[in-house]
């Protein structure tokens, strides 16, 4: 297997990471939609919540997709 | 340029070339820091342009103005308390440059400054200093007790200050990679689907559907670079805030 092909393969790999981040801002957003569910008044102070942790949880997608240029490009 | 016979070159938009001829050669004057005095001025400008009619009753420009104010100090003071008050024209710049040139970005042929890592970094070794010097002022020496959690046993204490000293530091990364990861990737989806209209449409007349779908996925494309663009302004300022917050309570 030549260098060029590993880098492939290994780009492909770093990015199952994703999997977990898509379940992580699944499981946010379902949690936003519950707790506004059952106190609706609560919906401008826990949106902005929601929104951080969206922020915060598709970094983590992001530092996989850097892990995986890295390997391509580098 | 983008689509070079079967492959697409997505890196080499963030390559960064000297402008305004021999002036910027010399002096080292990229489109990066043509951008970052661009998003200065307009930060500078949103507030003295902005407030300069001093109307009792706020016309749009000064109503955005006040409202910007109004947000930044709201974010300072319910996150950091009533010190929160002396961060604000930080926090307040910080943010604005942040957004100006995440947005900049946006527009055709201009060039995002936070998508290079220098950058962020250091906006982010800033951010660091400023709350871990913040930190220092006010607790001195009990600054570090930071580190030891309370109601933890003391035979756990080897393994968790080491743990909780690296958890700090590894702010440093990823304050900025989120930044810039953000904006790198989205603009490299941006290229990459740009590519594809561009081949597409090229390739033949029966690929002007596909071609048709890539450029209505690159107008969504871009719709959301926007929202991530102001979602990871706001981000790097409310994590700033809650960094600022841990420095002056210790937790």
């Amino acid at each position: 297997m030549d260098l060029a092909s590993a880098k492939e393969i290994g780009a492909g790999l770093a990015v199952i990471a994703l999997s977990g981040v898509g379940v992580g801002i699944g499981y946010i957003f379902a949690a936003l939609v519950n707790s506004v569910a059952r106190n609706p008044a609560s919906r401008d102070r826990v949106f902005g919540l929601a929104i951080l942790g969206f922020a915060l949880t598709e970094a983590v997608a992001l530092y996989a997709l850097v892990i995986a240029f890295i390997i391509l490009f580098v | 340029m983008a689509a070079q016979g079967s492959s697409i070159d997505a890196m080499s938009q963030f390559e960064l070339h000297p402008v305004f001829g021999h002036l910027g050669a010399s002096l080292g004057f990229a489109q990066s820091n043509l951008f970052m005095i661009v998003a200065a001025l307009l930060t500078l400008g949103l507030l003295w342009v902005g407030m300069s009619p001093r109307a009792m009753v706020p016309g749009r420009l000064q109503s955005a103005a006040e409202m910007a104010y109004e947000a930044v100090m709201s974010m300072c003071v319910d996150t950091i308390g009533p010190e929160g008050r002396g961060f604000f024209p930080f926090v307040f710049t910080l943010f604005f440059f942040i957004l100006f040139g995440n947005l900049l970005g946006v527009w055709p042929y201009d060039f995002t400054f936070t998508s290079h890592i220098v950058v962020t970094l250091a906006l982010t070794l800033v951010v660091f200093f400023l709350s871990t010097g913040v930190g220092l002022y006010y607790h001195g020496g009990h600054f570090f007790s930071y580190f030891v959690p309370q109601g933890v046993p003391a035979l756990l204490l080897p393994l968790l200050v080491p743990i909780e000293v690296l958890s700090y530091l590894s702010r440093i990364i990823s304050l900025s990679v989120r930044l810039f990861a953000n904006m790198m990737a989205g603009h490299v989806m941006l290229e990459v689907f740009g590519a594809f209209v561009v081949m597409l449409a090229g390739a033949g007349i029966i690929f002007w559907i596909p071609s048709a779908l890539s450029e209505a996925v690159l107008i969504a494309l871009i719709g959301f670079e926007i929202l991530v663009a102001t979602l990871q302004a706001y981000v790097f300022a409310i994590l700033t805030c809650i960094y600022l917050h841990d420095a002056v309570h210790l937790h």
